[in-house]
């Protein structure tokens, strides 16, 4: 019965950098290659912190796959890269820049919605060339199957379409790695939440304040107290003509702790560290999230089935060790990699062994082992225990710890600056809060200045993003406060005491008592799939087009 | 087998608030209106590019009126990615009734190269609101020897064409009592009036992506047409290879039967519409205002139940 609808020799779900990598590197290799993205632009549903990297020793980057990519899609270089210790108003900075440019070839800011329109024209023109081509506007919804084996994928908005291979590059609440059983969304320590404000600055006062000549730029992380002690901390790149400043936590500490995303967001925007920066002044353009997968625990180590070759966010390849944040570099050279094990099996006649192959070469290029480090693995028994956490916590805070911590101030900065030795930092407490605020309290300065700016309340935020409202594409499946709950404080459009939310607290009058239950209004969804995870819910996709459409991602 | 089609469509004053402008007897002021494509004929666009989509072919454009409408073919080339345009276009034949107008657009069709499979024609005119013309026109081409015969098929919401069978099979919408939707199926080739109702649908990945090829080279060619129509422009729209204008001697239409002096319609006098009274009442509640709101309450409870 599948003998009846469209075929193509490949599908690419997903017009990111991770799809846009795999079709461009199919159409070169001549196969046959139809792009579905289900926003009505690509990059309309897509958020980044914003910093995208190339490897020099990566298999792919993005330059290479796309000339011109840095001219046309991106917004400054990033030269400088600095982390800053806060406790209070005491902030010890450390120059990260070694850290930063191991590796590195370059690495620009980029907004997504610029970046993925600009890639997806060009994806569109050479995949158009092998007989394919680039859709937007189309929801894949499913792997269509036959007898049980994935031959293809269902749509909402097209008939089932068949494939010798389907490379899903769906991002992080991919439905196809779900529909295969790849990836489940079950554990809030698999995945940080992302939250960000793209905020509006004048080319010049960009170069001014940040003391960057014109057409470059610099990175800023920030660590400490801030977050009200929840696992995580902060992020400012420098646009061409605006700022991205975000906060990135363990979801699991940020559902723990009961914390409001747009308010520790709002600690960051305020502390007086941002004065020089702000002056004052304050439009914020765009409020975003995204879920991010901790590759450490979260990257497939066999992303793949049958047909199915999973590549980037759905397949939790994002690196996040310490201050190191890299997604696209990684789901470029999957995406290659991925395109690059099909051609080659197909071309030795054997297709369905192009899923193997690309796990075969994600080994040996050494994407698999950046993001799932054996130092990390090995290490973690001993280093996330509760007991050694504590104690670890107990020595930085005594005499004895910041006595070294003060001892050892440029052994901390170069500490800081090791990729082997961010491979192990263990999640825990200590190293995202205690280290930066013992730093901070022994070695800082106070910083002198006042922040009197003020970010948008949450309903103007919602109120200023745009929505094509389709159906309702969640629904909560248990609404008690029990299984729910932690979504009104967790999901980055709720709050507690805030009735224009996705979530919301109420009390309901049963027999003889009260009982508190939540209740969803998806309308302002901006889909980062938090909910998904620490709620019981039933998570899809709006269908193609519909929902939130980010202006700048 | 690819399927040609032919549009017909009309220019209309602007109707739209803040576009339409009347004099204090209440009547159009046609100077100071500005001329749109008549909003029903989008609809007989979208059939025409669903079908140009779904089996190929090529989409023409044809309306009557002054040179000026140049542009209405324009803005209708855009949307439905059309490769020729025709405007009847002669002072003889001004101030036609739909059914003068139906002559004249029935000639114009004999005089394209080949008949072509499928004509569409939009749900009656902004300003004429008869509905006639599309029928009327049908009717014409009945006078012709040399054209086939053409079914007519009206209020059309879907179509889907069988090139095998050379048929059009349709679903027309019937408003009665309760509305109700007809399969009708017809030979090619064939007359539909596309009810505002219409929805094209586009259920395969290659269909989509012809469609975005048209759009790129539709936007290409309207550039270059606009260039024609601008008004500091040297060059005649007539030189654009694909805009043709035809008078009635290129139509060999006898003037007696065309225009005013062929329309048996007689404009007696025109009456403006008064405005309907309001039939409603309002009346204002303050939030604060409990009695108010508890009487809101009870008056729309009998509602609430969906009765």
């Amino acid at each position: 019965m599948t003998d009846d609808y469209e075929h193509y020799e490949a599908v690419v779900v997903g017009a990111g950098p991770g799809g846009a990598a795999a079709a461009a590197t199919l159409a070169d290799r001549g196969v046959e290659t139809l792009v579905l993205e289900r926003g009505v632009e690509a990059g309309s549903k897509n958020v980044s912190g914003g910093l995208i990297y190339a490897e020099e020793s990566a298999p792919y980057t993005i330059d290479g796959l796309f000339s011109g990519f840095r001219q046309g899609a991106t917004e400054r270089p990033v030269s400088e890269y600095y982390i800053h210790n806060v406790a209070g108003d005491r902030v010890k900075t450390f120059d990260l820049g070694d850290v930063h440019h191991h590796d590195t070839e370059w690495c620009d800011a980029v907004l997504r919605r610029r970046m993925d329109s600009w890639l997806a024209e060009r994806v569109h023109e050479r995949t158009r060339e092998t007989g394919g081509g680039l859709l937007s506007g189309v929801r894949v919804d499913g792997l269509l199957r036959d007898e049980g084996e994935i031959v293809g994928v269902t749509c909402e908005e097209l008939d089932p379409i068949t494939a010798d291979v389907v490379i899903a590059a769906d991002g992080v609440n991919s439905e196809l790695a779900r529909d295969a059983g790849l990836m489940d969304w079950a554990e809030p320590d698999e995945w940080f939440q992302g939250v960000k404000a793209v905020v509006d600055m004048d080319p010049d006062l960009v170069d001014d304040r940040f003391d960057v000549p014109p057409d470059d730029g610099v990175a800023h992380l920030f660590s400490g107290d801030l977050f009200d002690g929840v696992r995580g901390g902060g992020f400012l790149y420098t646009n061409e003509a605006s700022l991205s400043i975000g906060t990135v936590f363990h979801l699991d500490s940020l559902a723990d702790e009961r914390a409001e995303p747009h308010e520790l967001l709002d600690s960051l925007l305020t502390h007086p560290l941002l004065d020089q920066w702000f002056q004052g002044e304050y439009h914020e353009r765009e409020y975003a999230a995204k879920l991010v997968p901790d590759s450490k625990k979260a990257a497939h180590p066999s992303p793949h089935q049958g047909r199915l070759l999973l590549v980037g966010d759905a397949a939790g390849q994002m690196q996040a060790q310490g201050p190191i944040i890299k997604g696209m570099n990684h789901a470029v050279s999957a995406g290659g990699l991925a395109a690059e094990a099909f051609a080659e099996a197909q071309s030795r006649g054997n297709p369905a062994s192009a899923g193997a192959l690309y796990e075969r070469k994600l080994e040996d290029e050494g994407v698999m082992a950046t993001l799932r480090p054996t130092r990390y693995r090995l290490t973690r028994a001993v280093s996330e225990h509760d007991l050694v956490t504590r104690a670890a916590e107990g020595v930085l805070d005594s005499a004895v710890g910041r006595a070294g911590v003060r001892a050892f101030d440029g052994l901390l900065e170069r500490g800081f600056n090791s990729p082997f030795l961010l491979g192990m930092i263990p999640d825990t407490r200590t190293s995202y809060v205690t280290i930066p605020r013992v730093v901070a309290e022994e070695l800082g300065e106070p910083v002198e200045a006042t922040n009197d700016v003020e970010p948008p309340a949450l309903d103007d935020r919602i109120g200023d993003l745009t929505y094509d409202v389709g159906e309702p594409h969640i629904e909560l499946q248990d609404n008690s406060w029990a299984a729910s709950g932690t979504a009104v404080t967790a999901c980055p459009v709720s709050a507690r005491e805030f009735g224009g939310g996705c979530y919301r607290e109420e009390t309901i009058r049963t027999n003889g008592g009260t009982e508190r239950v939540v209740s969803l209004d998806t309308q302002p969804c901006v889909e980062c799939g938090t909910c998904a995870i620490v709620a019981d819910t039933e998570w899809d996709h709006p269908a193609g087009g519909k929902g939130v459409e980010f202006e700048e991602g | 087998m690819t399927i040609d089609t032919l549009v017909l469509t009309k220019g209309v004053p602007d109707f739209r608030e803040g576009q339409v402008s009347f004099d204090e007897d209440g009547h159009l002021e046609r100077g100071k209106t500005p001329t749109v494509m008549n909003p029903n004929d989008k609809h007989a666009l979208r059939a025409a590019l669903q079908t140009k989509v779904r089996n190929g072919g090529s989409v023409s454009l044809m309306s009557m009126g002054p040179p000026s409408y140049a542009e209405i073919l324009e803005e209708g080339m855009a949307d439905v990615y059309a490769d020729e345009l025709y405007l009847l276009s002669d002072r003889e034949m001004g101030a036609a009734d739909t059914w003068a107008t139906a002559m004249t657009i029935a000639t114009g069709i004999q005089h394209l190269e080949a008949p072509p499979d499928l004509i569409f024609a939009g749900f009656k005119t902004a300003d004429g609101e008869t509905g006639h013309t599309g029928p009327q026109a049908e009717w014409c081409l009945g006078i012709h020897d040399d054209l086939p015969d053409y079914p007519l098929i009206t209020h059309v919401v879907a179509i889907d064409i069988d090139e095998a069978e050379g048929v059009v099979r349709t679903k027309r919408l019937v408003e009665g009592d309760v509305a109700e939707i007809e399969t009708v199926e017809a030979d090619l080739p064939a007359f539909v009036v596309a009810d505002p109702e219409f929805e094209p649908t586009y259920r395969r990945a290659d269909h989509r992506l012809r469609h975005k090829d048209f759009r790129e080279q539709t936007r290409a060619r309207a550039a270059e047409f606009g260039e024609y129509l601008a008004e500091d422009s040297e060059e005649d729209p007539t030189d654009w290879e694909d805009f043709n204008m035809w008078d009635h001697d290129y139509l060999n239409l006898d003037p007696d039967f065309i225009g005013l002096d062929g329309s048996p319609t007689i404009v007696a006098g025109v009456d403006p519409i008064p405005k309907a009274p309001s039939e409603r009442e309002a009346t204002v509640v303050g939030p604060d205002d409990e009695d108010g709101m508890a009487e809101i309450y009870e008056e729309m409870a009998a509602y609430a139940g969906g009765d």
